[in-house]
């Protein structure tokens, strides 16, 4: 029979989800890296919001709105029977900031996908989740023509922490992007590990 | 083309709206407006009037996964509705269930509320406030993203 107290019913049939996010600026790889390690083709789902604009005085309130959507591409990885992983790539558009929010909520660490031809797009994804203090690890893209700068030369122009790992990467390699998964998760039990104990 | 020589130390995302923004390249729609544009927020109005989920909704993040009850009530429902029992046989993240209809999360969400207010389907329970997945949670994930 159904008991209203919900602590005490059964809920084994249902996993435990977990969420990474896949970040980076426009075009960096994001959508790559969640196919190349998803068991589902990445799926999109759109959220709708309201744009708003504000009067300049405060009386004004809100005067406009136009409705728009945003995109999110995600995978998913089954770990076990117990536990299901989902992949979450940032949209692409830095207007939609406010999403992240939302996709960091609970979320157990981020891969910031670093695009050498244009560094600087990835300076935010690094700034929010600082900020946030969740655990992330930098996976640099090696576009085709791009300069190959080294792992420190990348570490120092992003001004990451010693204890962010920053590795090389190719999105488009199921074998790389499974690495730079490993990576996050060794650093983020690391992370907690060190929370604990300090 | 050298590399940037560092962050700088104002962000974009200090003053929490109307940022600059990053310099991007690629066809991106223009933001609404101009500079003066404010913030995003939720629309007011969507599946009958209602944007806010039931009781319920505080529960639906965009990983929460429901399935649907399999004693559940034998009764005439909306067909999104019954879309959504169909789809959750097994458990179904929200975000899926919004790809997989083609449904906006905004609209998942209410419909999700319905059913569970009408106890077509359940949640895991509640996660526990410190929101942290445990330490054999993430050792699990470890250990599966090495089988990969
Ligand atoms: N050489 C190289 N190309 C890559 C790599 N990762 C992605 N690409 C290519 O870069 C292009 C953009 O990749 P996407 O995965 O669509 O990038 P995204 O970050 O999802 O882009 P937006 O969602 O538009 O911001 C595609 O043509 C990919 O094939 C990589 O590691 N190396
Ligand atoms: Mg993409």
């Amino acid at each position: 029979m159904a008991s209203a107290d919900s602590d005490t019913q059964p809920t084994e049939a249902i996993p435990h989800a977990v969420k990474i996010i896949v970040a980076g600026g426009f075009g960096a790889g994001k959508t790559t890296l969640v196919s190349s390690v998803s068991e589902i083709a990445p799926l999109s789902t759109e959220e709708l919001m309201t744009e708003a604009s504000y009067g300049v005085d405060d009386l004004g309130g809100i005067e406009d709105k136009t409705t728009t959507t945003v995109a999110l591409d995600f995978g998913r990885i089954t770990i076990s029977d117990d536990i299901v992983l989902y992949l979450f790539g940032t949209p692409g558009q830095d207007r939609f900031w406010f999403m992240w929010e939302e996709l960091a909520e609970g979320a157990l660490g981020s891969v910031i996908l670093a695009d050498t031809r244009r560094l600087d797009t990835c300076f935010h994804a690094v700034d929010f989740f600082e900020r946030r203090n969740l655990p992330f690890v930098v996976a640099v893209n090696r576009f085709e023509g791009a300069t190959a700068y080294s792992e420190e030369e990348v570490r120092e122009a992003l001004d990451v922490s010693a204890s962010v790992p920053v590795v090389m990467a190719d999105a488009r390699e199921r074998m790389s992007s499974k690495e730079v998964l490993v990576e996050l998760v060794s650093h983020v039990l690391r992370s907690r590990q060190a929370a604990l104990s300090g | 083309m050298t590399a940037p020589r560092g962050r700088g130390t104002g962000t974009p995302w200090d003053g929490g709206r109307g940022h600059p923004g990053t310099a991007v390249e690629g066809g991106h729609a223009p933001v609404v407006g101009d500079s003066t544009a404010g913030p995003l927020v939720r629309p007011y109005t969507m599946t009958k009037g209602r944007t806010r989920p039931g009781t319920d909704g505080g529960r639906l993040d965009l990983i929460t996964l429901v399935v649907t009850v399999a004693d559940r009530e034998d009764r005439a429902r909306e067909p999104e509705h019954e879309a959504i029992l169909r789809l959750c046989r097994k458990p179904v993240s929200v975000a899926e269930v919004s790809a997989r209809l083609d449904v906006p999360l905004t609209v998942v969400r209410v419909l999700l509320s319905d059913l569970l207010v009408e106890g077509d389907l359940r949640t895991r329970a509640a996660a526990p406030v410190t929101k942290l997945p445990e330490k054999k949670v993430l050792q699990a994930v470890l250990d599966g993203i090495r089988r990969l």
